[in-house]
């Protein structure tokens, strides 16, 4: 029988890589009884969502873009490197 | 225009055309054109404004010095992309080799959430166990959890939120994820579930959790 703590590890790893058959199993029969292991697998979806809608977030907010004088320097080192001998192209 | 800027512009439309490319690259517009998504990306794996700038910089310089390599297959953005990703591996194997401390809230270990010993060893700790969450697809629309979210992220550890972030926003597999960060199989199965378990439990704490007393409350 399995404990929490071994179907919670079998569970993450089922949402990466494919579980044995014997592992599967008996990691369903847990959480047919395990309400707590059933709630964890159903949030781990949740969260699944969640973290995919982090990149759809709209960057709008000031915080996610180069602050002016960010830009101004970038472009202030950008230039300086044009000015330097073009190297040998690889 | 003056004549000197205008011998700057040539000089820099010159200085950037490689040999092979025949695109004609203009740092500047690709600093306009692509610099803030650069840097929003780069800014949600190192959460460190400053450093994501230097990436930023990184990125474009490094596409200046290899331009002959843009062959155009792939959007420009695409191509500035796959240079920022190297940086941001490189990065990370620079940040391997320091020791790694806690941040200030300690994401915990999987072994803090269940019992260690005695009849209920390997069991969930009850205080620590799941919870239900009430319709958790409605929280997805709105903008306070994604807050509440982005903060749960940034608690853990720097690695950790690294290799879970690379693997679920990224698409990574896991042997490319071991390879940029300099980490064994092993250690990204137990960070992933690490950061499962943690950001799980920090949202049951800091969203869920809180809900059902907003709800009550209606």
């Amino acid at each position: 029988m399995l404990t929490c703590r071994e179907v919670t590890r079998l569970v993450s790893r089922s949402m990466q890589a494919k579980l044995s058959w014997p592992q599967r199993l008996r990691m369903r029969i847990h959480l047919l009884y395990c309400v707590w292991c059933r709630r964890y697998a159903t949030q781990i979806q949740f969260l699944r969502k969640a973290t995919g809608e982090l990149a759809n977030e709209t960057d709008d907010s000031p915080k996610a873009k180069l602050s002016p004088e960010a830009k101004h320097q970038i472009r202030a080192r950008l230039q300086e490197a044009l000015k330097e001998p073009p190297s040998s192209s690889h | 225009m003056d004549s000197d800027q205008l011998q700057a512009e040539e000089k820099s439309k010159v200085a950037a055309k490689g040999p092979k490319s025949g695109v004609l690259t203009n740092p500047d517009r690709w600093l306009e054109e692509h610099g803030d998504e650069l840097f929003g990306f780069a800014l949600s794996r190192v959460r460190d404004r400053s450093a994501a700038e230097d990436l930023v910089q990184e990125t474009f310089l490094a596409a200046l010095r290899s331009v002959g390599g843009f062959a155009g297959r792939s959007s420009e953005r695409t191509w500035l992309f796959g240079i920022l990703r190297n940086k941001l591996a490189d990065y990370y194997r620079l940040k391997s080799r320091e020791p790694v401390f806690a941040d200030d809230f300690l994401a915990p270990e999987e072994s803090s959430f269940f019992h260690a010993s005695g009849p209920r060893k390997g069991a969930w700790i009850k205080s620590l166990a799941p919870q239900p969450w009430t319709a958790p697809d409605e929280s997805l629309v709105q903008k306070e959890f994604h807050d509440v979210f982005h903060q749960c992220v940034a608690r853990l550890p720097t690695k950790v939120a690294q290799v879970f972030l690379s693997r679920e926003l990224d698409n990574l597999s896991s042997e490319q994820i071991c390879k940029d960060l300099n980490i064994s199989p092993n250690n990204f199965w137990v960070m992933s579930h690490r950061a499962r378990l943690a950001l799980r439990r920090c949202l049951e704490l800091h969203w869920f959790g809180k809900k059902k007393i907003r709800d009550e409350k209606d």
